[in-house]
């Protein structure tokens, strides 16, 4: 038996998480051809490397596919409900970093928080006859906030690339996305509601508690942590 | 998921509930399980999403298994019913547990309904006390609550109207009520950015490149409300003391009426919801129900059920605090105003009903029998 790592296949991300890796002694490379979806670990036994999307990384590490996966805090939230009964966070990984934060037109001057969001889509829905429109796809992170914090009479449209430009398009009123700079929000004429981002992502790696841990994979799991020095 | 033999225990039990609520007269009812997504979504908000299942047909869109029946029920008696109506409908419904739960994600209501204009409160009675009778040997507690007195205390608050509509609009979401209430008291900071916002002469003369359909009229009437507010004077603290006080009320029916009479005093505006509390207690009592032992809460109903706007109730195993409800129930002639005026027209349709959850009874009733 192995212990399945799944981390992301292309990439910056996937470069990142080589190094991180590598930083501690333990070598991830991918093998073969250029376009051959196969790796190989170093400096530690029992670790299979499974290359995977960072999207499908959640999903894996839920269904016990996979014991250790490497991707976004925030598509492990996004992804999974209940998402601390499925899988544990081992450690941020200091990189990927991006916030989900909800954005309104700039020329919204009276908008500043979610408190001013909720008190415009009551009255955006009294003029306009449908609720207000916001563009994301982050779905299950962005309604939990909003019912977190009182929000009603909006919608979620889904919107998986260019959200910045639904606002302009009349698609939507609002968007929720991520963001590292904010310049593509800007150039778009969007400003961020203050209050602190609805979620600060990074990369982390995470184990799944659905997985099968046979001892054998206990003691290399206790081994590649310290190595990385970290607790499981 | 259920052995099967035990979904149809269930069944057996759950069509016992209907018998009995058609040998008092109610017509049975069918509904659909795919129901269209859209009317749900509009009733009650983007979080129906995280209850329901969302499924989708490539010709009917976006539909939803039913979360409950009252939307189907209310539809079908608009189309075809005729007044005064009852009710009974049994079958599952479905709810997603998104959080870890580990509540049944489909199970079994029983339920009876019954629109009727002409005698509101008779009706209120009526439906409690053919729940109460028919879980009568299972010795729940029942407890009860009237939104309408809430709804009548914020309406008469001294404040302008455009703070009653935001309290109003929160009723059912008690932590948003609560931090609209404090600012408007005076009690809490304004929202950040709201002071900078008002001190600007010209806000929206800044040169901003205008995008998206909220209007720069619509943005210019705001501002115009966010200056009145600010001048408008805090609602005092008699009248929010006397809110938590109707909001902490906990007695039984007999006795919370004395003491609602007490804060109506202050507070005339609740004075005739006070007057309705008063006739059901007396309809209840004509139908066998003791008010001097059953209990009152100032806050039920305020969590379980969005559009509950009048007499509320739930029956509760007392030794089984780990269950749900076992029965629930309420008047929603809020949600009915909303469904009726969805095609344009305005139909009021009062409406009272409430719901045995069959899986419930039937545990309860193999515990009595161990």
């Amino acid at each position: 038996m192995t212990l399945k790592l799944g981390v992301p296949s292309k990439g910056r991300l996937m470069e990142k998480t080589f190094d991180w890796f590598g930083a501690s002694g333990i070598e991830l490379a991918r093998t073969g051809s250029d376009r051959e979806y196969a790796a190989a670990v170093d400096g530690i036994d029992g670790i299979e490397l499974v290359l995977l999307s960072a999207g499908e990384i959640p999903r894996e590490l839920a269904a016990g596919r996979i014991h250790l996966g490497v991707t976004g805090s925030d598509l492990v939230r996004e992804k999974l409900g209940a998402w601390q009964e499925k899988v544990v966070e081992l450690a941020p990984m200091g990189f990927g970093h991006a916030d989900l934060i909800i954005a309104v037109p700039k020329c919204w001057v009276d908008v500043t928080t979610l408190d001013d969001l909720d008190a415009v889509a009551a009255a955006f829905r009294a003029r306009h006859g449908f609720r207000l429109r916001i563009a994301t796809k982050y779905h299950r992170l962005i309604r939990d906030h909003l019912r977190d914090h009182g929000v009603a009479d909006y919608q979620l449209v889904d919107s998986q690339g260019a959200t910045e430009g639904t606002v302009k398009n009349e698609t939507a009123e609002a968007v929720a996305d991520i963001t590292s700079t904010g310049e593509t929000l800007r150039a778009n004429h969007l400003k961020i509601l203050s209050g602190g981002p609805v979620h600060k992502s990074q990369a982390t790696l995470f184990k799944s508690r659905k997985a099968d841990w046979s001892d054998a994979d206990r003691a290399t799991l206790n081994l590649l942590c310290r190595k990385l020095a970290i607790h499981d | 998921m259920r052995p099967m033999t035990d979904k149809a225990r269930i069944r057996t039990e759950a069509a016992r509930f209907l018998q009995f609520f058609q040998d008092r007269g109610a017509c049975v009812v069918e509904a659909d399980i795919l129901q269209p997504a859209e009317t749900l979504l509009d009733l009650y908000g983007e979080d129906i999403r995280a209850r329901a299942f969302v499924t989708h047909d490539p010709d009917f869109g976006e539909a939803m298994m039913r979360p409950d029946f009252t939307v189907p029920v209310v539809q079908m008696h608009m189309a075809v019913g005729a007044e005064p109506a009852r009710y009974a409908y049994m079958g599952e419904v479905f709810r997603a547990q998104e959080e870890a739960t580990h509540r049944a994600s489909e199970y079994f209501q029983v339920g009876y309904e019954v629109f009727d204009r002409a005698a509101p409160i008779e009706a209120d009675a009526e439906v409690f006390a053919l729940l109460k009778e028919v879980l009568e040997p299972l010795n729940l507690r029942a407890a009860t609550g009237d939104m309408g007195l809430l709804l009548a205390a914020v309406r008469g608050l001294a404040t302008t109207d455009r703070r009653k509509a935001a309290l109003l609009r929160h009723v059912w979401r008690p932590r948003r009520f609560r931090a609209l209430l404090d600012r408007f008291a005076g009690r809490a900071p304004l929202p950040e950015g709201r002071e900078a916002m008002l001190a600007m002469k010209t806000p929206l003369a800044a040169g901003i490149t205008h995008i998206g359909l909220r209007s720069p009229a619509e943005i210019a009437e705001r501002i115009n409300a966010l200056h009145e507010d600010a001048a408008a004077p805090p609602i005092s603290q008699q009248e929010v003391e006397l809110l938590d006080d109707l909001l902490g009320l906990r007695e039984t029916t007999e006795n919370v009426l004395e003491h609602l009479r007490d804060i109506a005093v202050d507070m005339p505006a609740i004075a005739d919801a006070v007057d309705r509390l008063e006739m059901r207690a007396e309809a209840l009592t004509k139908h066998g129900v003791d008010v001097g032992t059953l209990d009152f809460e100032g806050s039920y109903g305020r969590t379980s059920m969005e559009y509950y706007d009048g007499f509320v109730f739930g029956f509760y195993a007392e030794n089984r605090p780990d269950l749900p409800p076992v029965a629930t129930g309420g008047r929603y002639d809020a949600l009915t105003r909303v469904l009726g005026n969805q095609n344009g027209e305005r139909r009021d349709i009062p409406a009272v009903g409430g719901v045995i959850r069959p899986e419930l009874t039937l545990e309860l009733t193999g515990e009595a029998a161990q």
